[in-house]
């Protein structure tokens, strides 16, 4: 039988969760495979970059693995959708706070750090969200309401391009937990990790009809 | 920190902490007695859907045992619930870290091994960042000294074992040296279902900037509640609340949020 399904692939850092969200994806029975290299690229149709740790460390293991050429072929110059999570969020702006970070520069902007002396950091636990633009990605949340996703994050994303924050979160600050442009989608939070209503968010980016998921 | 007791935006938080056994969830008082609750992936699926904000895993005879965490275990649970899952237990190396986390864990909680060997707590958060690693401690009241002023000890092993520390200072160090969260865990009031202890949660809480979680002793939703809005609290473990076996009456987890919202007016997430 021809299956015509996308294939996710989710890049495995060592330091990362990537298993998380093969487990969710599996559960939701979503063809998907673990990508160590950008050699393994090939017959994938789409790309979750997941992220735990540091912008530092993400940035220094994509760079040795030689992701951001391949990535920004892929993703920036081609047209494969794609999902960072966390830190793989905060990695597609210019810089980062968090270690003094070069990022890929995908989107303009930056990442800056909670202020401590404000809230407790990390942020650690479940927060509302609040749909702030059309993108096709978040259309299935209501821009009011109480819908919870769960964060663990010190550092948050300061898009230079207001268009491109899809969902704002409040945290002391109110600051970008989604982004969204095209094929490039993003969430602060973790969906993978954020109960039934997260996996209907990544269910969503796996199996949405491309030309249906990516509008601008 | 002090006075923060509804952290900005965020819902408190409700987490389940299971004591495994051979893969099967267990319940002790005072850190001993453990009576079994029931296979490990079972319970965890039932709070899951009940709408559990997050699941913690204590391999407690991997330490005694000098044998590495139940990954079996994380892994079967792992693949069917989706909110955040805390290993610990007997992890004595970022290697063993790498492992839990492959299982399909988010957080490491370090708790023995970090006092013999603190360093492990800066080993862990430098190769996965402040919000992997969890410090978890055990402490018991005793006579204020010198040595400890607050009046609390910490403890190892399983509660056998006292170690000197103070509990607020090792809090602090625990800050200092790269922990994410702070887990109190009385043993005075585990499983006693009497409430928390409020007293050291409160000046855990206001000694450290990172969030802590509540830990021994609920036995009814009015506990929960006096965790986060009398001692600070950012979490509260409900263990013997949801499935101990020695309770007259457990209650469901959508239950018990929805006594915080609608009797205390906390914010909680309701699935």
């Amino acid at each position: 039988m021809q299956d015509d399904r996308p294939v996710v692939g989710v890049i495995d850092y060592r330091t990362g969760n990537s298993q998380s969200v093969v487990h969710a994806l599996n559960f939701l029975g979503v063809p998907n495979r673990l990508l160590t290299s950008p050699k393994e690229l090939i017959g994938v149709d789409r790309i979750v970059l997941p992220g735990v740790g540091s912008a530092g460390t993400a940035m220094a293991y994509l760079s040795a693995a030689g992701w951001p050429e391949e990535l920004r072929g892929r993703v920036v110059d081609g047209d494969t959708p794609f999902l960072g999570i966390c830190v793989g969020l905060q990695i597609l702006f210019e810089y980062s706070e968090e270690q003094n970070t070069d990022c890929l520069g995908w989107l303009p902007g930056s990442v800056q750090a909670f202020d401590g002396l404000n809230v407790r950091v990390p942020q650690m636990g479940w927060n509302q969200v609040r749909r702030t633009s059309g993108h096709p990605f978040l259309a299935g949340l209501p821009e009011a309401g109480h819908f919870y996703f769960y964060f663990v994050n010190s550092f948050y994303a300061v898009p230079a391009e207001t268009g491109d924050t899809a969902a704002t979160t409040e945290y002391g600050v109110a600051f970008t937990s989604a982004v969204a442009r095209g094929n490039i989608m993003a969430t602060q939070f973790h969906a993978e990790k954020s109960g039934p209503l997260g996996l209907d968010l990544l269910s969503r980016f796996a199996t949405t009809p491309q030309e249906e998921l990516c509008l601008p | 920190m002090s006075a923060m007791t509804a952290p900005a935006g965020l819902t408190t938080r409700l987490i389940a902490c299971f004591d495994i056994v051979d893969g099967r969830v267990t319940k002790a008082r005072r850190f001993a007695d453990n009576i079994d609750v029931g296979d490990a992936a079972e319970v965890a699926a039932s709070v899951y859907a009940d709408g559990i904000d997050e699941i913690i895993f204590y391999d407690i005879l991997a330490s005694a045992q000098r044998r590495q965490a139940d990954l079996a275990t994380i892994r079967k649970v792992a693949e069917i619930v989706f909110v955040p899952l805390t290993v610990g237990g007997g992890i004595r190396s970022v290697e063993e870290m790498h492992a839990v986390l492959a299982a399909g864990a988010e957080k490491i909680s370090l708790d023995s091994m970090a006092v013999r060997n603190p360093s492990i707590i800066t080993q862990g958060s430098d190769e996965f960042g402040r919000q992997c690693i969890v410090q978890s401690m055990q402490v018991k009241r005793v006579p204020a000294t010198a040595a400890i002023p607050s009046g609390y000890e910490v403890f190892i092993d399983g509660a056998r074992q006292a170690t000197g520390l103070d509990a607020i200072d090792w809090a602090r160090r625990g800050e200092e040296l790269g922990a994410g969260e702070i887990c109190v865990n009385s043993i005075d009031q585990d499983g006693t279902h009497e409430g928390y202890d409020l007293e050291i949660t409160r000046a855990i809480a206001d000694a450290v900037n990172v969030p802590v979680i509540a830990s021994g002793g609920a036995g009814s939703p009015e506990h929960a509640a006096a965790a986060f809005t009398e001692a600070g609290a950012s979490a509260a473990i409900v263990s013997s609340l949801l499935y101990s076996p020695r309770m007259e009456r457990t209650l469901p987890v959508g239950e018990i949020k929805t006594e915080l919202a609608k009797r205390h007016g906390l914010p909680v997430r309701l699935t």
